[in-house]
């Protein structure tokens, strides 16, 4: 899942539209042959920023779509880029927006999240999106404690158990928790149930909780994010439990430590919130007030 | 209680986008939305609506992903930012030139 998104990070820069920025490339790719004057500043992941305004507009089928100045934005694919809600249209156009000079394609995650949905590189229905995020029960973050230093033991006991008591409560399914290196033993009915709920969520929210999923390497934080029980900030915590732990111990570093919780953060909450967007519809009853 | 929330993750969004996009941030798109999300999610008849601690969650969840991009964003250009350093800068570190060659190799430009 993961390689596949890091291949269209690439793709990107080769698939947008515009003729200027195709001469950009084309120069860059000849002078790659000349070993002597390599340009390190400007590998082909950099693209300059070819336009000036960013808006959305409502197409066919009432599908948003993205316009940088006039030229429509797509995909790597080359399909159109269309949005089923507005939300999600004004926050793609909000990343694409906030790019000054070059455009940084890893840090534009909706936008990465969307292209995936819209293309489908891999080619997965829903089910095999299922059992691929379902597969990650088995090697859970939350179910795997150490027996020391007893410090870390403390903290897993009590930062982990109520979230895993939490889901067993609410989704009324056994996980369990296990010192040994093979990990719990995940009970047939369990998987079924997060099989049959699963099930009622369409493919986008699919795409982004499975992306969710591998970020935290947790099943059991990314359900308790989409139901809302936790923040992301929580839920980044939980999953750099041990990191944390030692950091505490150690000290941290700033360059490694912070830099790698903040791209976490923001990874999880861009899918986080295309989940949000992609799986909720809100409508506006208006009460009339009786005079 | 959860008006003084609220109000904390608002001013962080707007805080956020008047970062991204200069002083005219309210003529911006994400700020229009924003402003009716909030506006529509106030009045409520309902005691406990949870519609309403929907929205704030979600609109909490933005607000993390726009500080945490920022501050990636920052971490990267502190430390990562600057890449590697040309033949040239390598050969004045340890006080040599690069050799040069007058007319210039047969196959440079």
């Amino acid at each position: 899942m993961l390689p596949g998104l890091c291949r269209f990070h690439g793709l990107v820069s080769r698939a947008l539209v515009p003729l200027a920025g195709r001469q950009v490339e084309l120069k860059l790719l000849g002078c790659s042959a000349n070993v002597q004057r390599a340009r390190y500043a400007t590998p082909a992941t950099e693209r300059k920023k070819f336009y000036r305004d960013v808006t959305i507009s409502q197409g066919e089928g009432g599908l948003y779509e993205i316009n940088l100045d006039r030229r429509k934005l797509k995909t790597p694919g080359g399909k159109l880029f269309t949005v089923p809600n507005e939300a999600l249209a004004i926050a793609v156009a909000t990343e694409w927006d906030a790019q000054k000079d070059t455009l940084k394609f890893y840090t534009m995650h909706l936008t990465t999240l969307c292209n995936t949905a819209l293309d489908n590189p891999t080619q997965r229905d829903k089910d095999q999106i299922i059992s691929a995020a379902l597969k990650f029960l088995e090697t859970d973050t939350v179910c795997y404690r150490v027996e020391e230093p007893p410090g870390l033991v403390e903290l897993q006991k009590n930062e982990w158990d109520p979230v895993l008591e939490w889901i067993e409560k609410r989704y009324n399914v056994v996980i369990g928790s296990s010192y040994s290196i093979m990990g719990p033993q995940i009970p047939e009915e369990t998987k079924d149930t997060f099989r049959q709920h699963l099930k009622s969520y369409n493919v986008w929210s699919l795409i982004g909780l499975e992306y969710v999923i591998s970020q935290l390497k947790s099943v059991v934080l990314s359900l308790g994010l989409i139901d809302r029980h936790l923040t992301v900030e929580q839920a980044v915590l939980l999953s750099r439990l041990e990191e944390e732990y030692q950091i505490q111990h150690w000290g941290n570093v700033e360059w490694a430590h912070d830099y790698d919780m903040y791209e976490l953060r923001a990874r999880t909450a861009a899918g986080t919130l295309f989940v949000y967007l992609s799986s909720e519809s809100a409508t506006v009853k208006k009460k009339i007030l009786q005079d | 209680m959860a008006g003084v929330r609220a109000l904390g993750v608002y001013r962080g969004v707007l805080k956020e986008l008047r970062n991204l996009q200069g002083s005219e941030y309210t003529h911006s798109m994400a700020y229009t939305h924003l402003r009716e999300q909030f506006r529509s999610n106030q009045v409520t008849g309902e005691r406990y609506c949870r519609a309403k601690k929907e929205a704030l969650h979600t609109c909490q969840v933005y607000l993390c992903l726009l500080e945490s991009t920022r501050l990636h964003m920052n971490l990267h250009q502190l430390y990562h930012g600057r890449g590697e350093r040309g033949p040239e800068e390598v050969a004045q570190l340890v006080g040599l030139r690069m050799p040069t060659q007058p007319g210039g190799k047969g196959w440079e430009e």
